[in-house]
């Protein structure tokens, strides 16, 4: 859900960035806490296979197709903070050189897909596992990557509407209704790559996050 | 302390995960066409029209410039990006730990 450039307001890609880059400066803050050395590999690779991962779109019912946003998996793996960076630098060369996004709505991608995805999946999957149990690991992964996409896609709706593009009431069903088809998806693979990293590398679930 | 084996172990990891990275990026071709979640929404209610590209295109549209076969061009667009986010990604990582204080090796 790159949102291109024409989409919104002046007012509405503004803001967005000057949260973002706020966000972003939390998030490097709270990174730069944590960090061990072991996680600065890891924190490439990462950027690497969701950077690669979305070039792939998977078609959904109904005519559309969805890729994976990668905010959840980077989150349940290294923590919000560190998925929020990862996610923002794909979304920057994804803008800077391969004209995905547009340029003055960029703000507005990284406020959606990598701060609200990032976020919003953690909260649900500590919630989850909390409620659940840590054996129910994979279904609160599933779950948190699909709400991941949903309430990106809510911001982005909410985002077109105050821009005055499209009225709420059209868009906000609409973006809510293909991301939720898209958001399984994004579920499955999360939970996929959970179960990799589970079946070979178990140490990298428990080696903390940065 | 780590142990010659998993060093083993970590760096069989990586050279299975890069080859993911890289081979996702070589079936990129495969990708569905059909317009994304936002596209399709701004097609069907009549705003597609008022978006535009980013000015900048570099490698638009995850098409290798100067490749005449299109296949090629995608999956060199896309070993680009997958390294390129790679380094960026664990430059970053790194000068956040150097920042730290951490004594992260050159």
């Amino acid at each position: 859900m790159h949102i291109p450039d024409g989409f919104l307001s002046g007012a509405t890609m503004a803001t967005t960035a000057v949260a973002s880059a706020a966000g972003l400066g939390v998030a490097v803050k709270m990174v730069s806490r944590r960090i061990g050395e072991r996680h600065v590999p890891l924190m490439g690779m990462m950027g690497a296979f969701i950077f690669a991962a979305q070039m792939l779109n998977f078609p959904v019912v109904g005519g559309a197709s969805g890729h994976l946003i990668g905010a959840a998996l980077a989150a349940i793996l290294l923590g919000p903070w560190a998925s929020i960076i990862i996610m923002s630098l794909v979304l920057i060369a994804q803008c800077l050189i391969f004209q995905d996004g547009g340029l003055l709505a960029l703000g507005a991608n990284i406020f959606n897909m990598s701060i609200i995805a990032g976020l919003g999946a953690y909260l649900i999957y500590r919630l989850l596992t909390k409620f659940l149990g840590e054996d129910r690991r994979l279904v609160a992964g599933f779950v948190a990557a699909w709400f991941s996409v949903v309430i990106a896609s809510v911001a982005a709706a909410l985002e077109l509407a105050i821009s005055g593009t499209v009225p709420l009431d059209a868009v906000l069903p609409a973006m809510v209704g293909w991301h939720t088809l898209i958001g399984i998806g994004e579920g499955l693979i999360t939970i996929a790559m959970l179960g990799l990293v589970r079946a070979v590398r178990k140490d990298l679930l428990q080696m903390g996050r940065a | 302390m780590e142990t010659k084996r998993t060093t083993m172990n970590s760096k069989k990891t990586w050279l299975v995960a890069l080859a993911i990275c890289l081979l996702l990026a070589t079936i990129s071709p495969l990708a569905s066409s059909a317009p994304d979640g936002l596209e399709k929404v701004a097609e069907d209610n009549g705003f597609s029209e008022a978006g535009h590209n980013s000015p900048l295109s570099i490698v638009a549209d995850y098409v290798f410039p100067g490749v005449r076969n299109e296949i090629l061009a995608t999956i060199l667009a896309g070993w680009l990006g997958t390294a390129l986010v790679f380094l960026l990604a664990y430059g970053s990582a790194r000068v956040i730990y150097q920042l730290k204080g951490g004594h992260a090796r050159p």
